[in-house]
């Protein structure tokens, strides 16, 4: 069992089960949810402006993505493999710190 | 072990519900209120403003709401409560394949209560019965007790398989009448049902996962199977908790159905919940008068207890399957579960379905002396004049 979730997201690979027994018990993601690189659906990019954050991290919690992260110096920075760009970090943000941007591709 | 006595309090089915909910050390809440399972809740929210529970009541707007928060509450890993009735049990049913589906073992108490139209507040089995198919357990209650008993085991035996489980007691007949009921000193619940110890811990960031999350064609088959076989090792499971629950507290429900004066009846009525304490009155007068009739209570509808009903079925001439319920275009449920059961064996008694008390309708001890007449005309006749009877109709 141990496999399923001590994957790093380097190694992250989909898992292949060949009988029942190696399923787990209930339906949880087969590979680790750090596998699925939801950066790939991105259309528009949020950007923080720094001058702007107070540290609440509200944009960290609303983040349906494993994509925002706490940096050492405090800031908020954000992980482009898993930001799909959906906004809701910039609709949350309650000093209109991050805004959204069309992404050149 | 501390020793054992018990509290007796004399309460309604749905009073029996909240103190056991409370006893359960349940951790969330979720519910709307609906006729006749409002003062279930409204119990529950009396222990919380009192201080006596420490319980996190969330207000929904729906039922439907009250499933979902149930299951969230569920899987991040705490003891989930709620309960329904009728139109609100059907407005759940999306939800209820999710929790099952998730393997979470949230419990609830369903109020059988008739569906509408016309519209109806009283007792009738087709609320739940409607929800064979989700995945859950179903333990129908015959009196205020089994309430309080169903709920308690019902969580232990829930968080066994990981399957969620619905415990049935009778509009009104239960919910709103006042019984002695013996209830359990909490330290002793706490040693019979200790702490959830959930399958995986959503708070641990570290082993990220989400729950319900896509299978394929290449994978959904064997979830299913999975939660196929969990409600098969639920019947041991079942009847082992039932067994340590009668060792510890004096009450046996070792057996998925009970049963009474079946070796030598001819016999046997079958049924579940409430009307089955009438027929259990009915049986010992009508034993008296030299009737060789029995009883046979199914306590657990889902998983179903098809080894006991095979033995039932190989010592009796016939049975009478008591349904308060119906599907319609065909018969009544219990009736065509057990049907079918027997279908691939030798052992075929005679059966006849008496659907009754539909919506309420009262079903008393002369009405079973009255279906004990027919069934035994039936079996003499040693054979059907029709499969299906509406008993109460006014003809
Ligand atoms: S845009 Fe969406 S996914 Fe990207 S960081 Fe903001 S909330 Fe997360
Ligand atoms: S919500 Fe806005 S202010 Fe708060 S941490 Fe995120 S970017 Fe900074």
């Amino acid at each position: 069992m141990n496999t399923l979730f001590g994957e790093k997201k380097t190694e992250a690979k989909k898992i292949v089960f060949t009988s029942v027994d190696q399923y787990p018990e209930a339906p949880i993601s087969l590979a680790t949810t750090l596998s699925n690189f939801t950066g790939d659906w991105r259309t528009f990019i949020p950007v923080i402006i720094e001058e702007k954050c107070v540290k609440c991290y509200i944009c960290w919690k609303f983040c349906p993505e494993p994509a925002i992260y706490i940096r050492e110096d405090g800031y908020v920075g954000i992980d482009y493999d898993y930001c799909k760009g959906c906004g809701i970090c910039a609709n949350e943000c309650p000093t209109n710190a991050i805004t959204m941007e069309k992404e050149e591709k | 072990m501390a020793e054992y006595k018990p509290i007796r309090k004399v309460v309604s089915g749905n009073y029996a519900a909240a103190y056991a909910v409370k006893h359960a050390r349940v951790q969330v809440v979720a519910a709307y209120p609906i006729t006749p399972q409002t003062s279930i809740i409204e119990k529950i929210a009396e222990f919380i403003a009192n201080g006596e529970a420490d319980i996190q009541y969330v207000p929904v707007e729906s039922e439907h709401s009250a499933m979902a928060a149930s299951i969230g509450a569920s899987a991040a890993g705490a003891r989930a409560f709620t309960a329904t009735s009728a139109q609100g049990l059907a407005l759940m049913h999306e939800m209820l394949h999710w929790a099952s589906g998730a393997r979470l073992p949230v419990v609830m108490v369903n109020v059988n209560r008739a569906m509408a139209p016309p519209w109806s507040v009283w007792d009738d089995q087709t609320d739940s019965l409607a929800q064979r198919d989700t995945g859950w357990m179903q333990f129908y209650a015959e009196n205020n007790q089994e309430v309080y008993d169903g709920v308690l085991m019902s969580f232990k035996v829930a968080e066994t398989v990981n399957v969620p489980a619905m415990v049935i007691e009778s509009a009104f007949i239960l919910s709103h009448t006042y019984d002695v009921v013996e209830m359990i000193p909490q330290e002793l619940v706490d040693e019979f049902l200790p702490p959830r110890k959930p399958l995986y811990d959503l708070a641990d960031f570290s082993r990220a996962i989400s729950v319900g999350a896509l299978a394929t064609p290449n994978d959904y088959y064997e979830f299913r199977y999975k939660l196929a076989k969990a409600m098969e090792d639920a019947k041991k499971v079942i009847k082992d908790v039932g067994k340590e629950f009668g060792e510890r507290f004096g009450r046996d429900y070792s057996e998925m159905i009970e049963k009474g004066y079946v070796d030598d009846a001819d016999f046997v009525f079958m049924g579940m919940g409430s009307l089955m304490g009438t027929v259990k009155e009915a049986v010992d007068l009508l034993r008296k008068e030299g009737y060789k009739v029995g009883y046979a209570k199914v306590r657990w509808f889902r998983p179903f207890p098809k080894e006991e009903l095979l033995e039932i079925a190989e010592s009796v001439k016939g049975i009478a399957v008591l349904d308060r319920n119906f599907s319609f275009g065909q018969e009544g449920i219990l009736f065509n579960e057990a049907k079918g059961v027997l279908y691939n064996t030798s052992a075929r008694p005679i059966m006849k379905n008496y659907i009754v008390g539909l919506g309420g309708r009262d079903f008393t001890v002369p009405d079973v002396k009255a279906i004990a007449e027919d069934m035994k005309r039936v079996i003499e006749a040693g054979k059907l004049d029709r499969e299906v009877e509406w008993y109460h109709l006014k003809r």
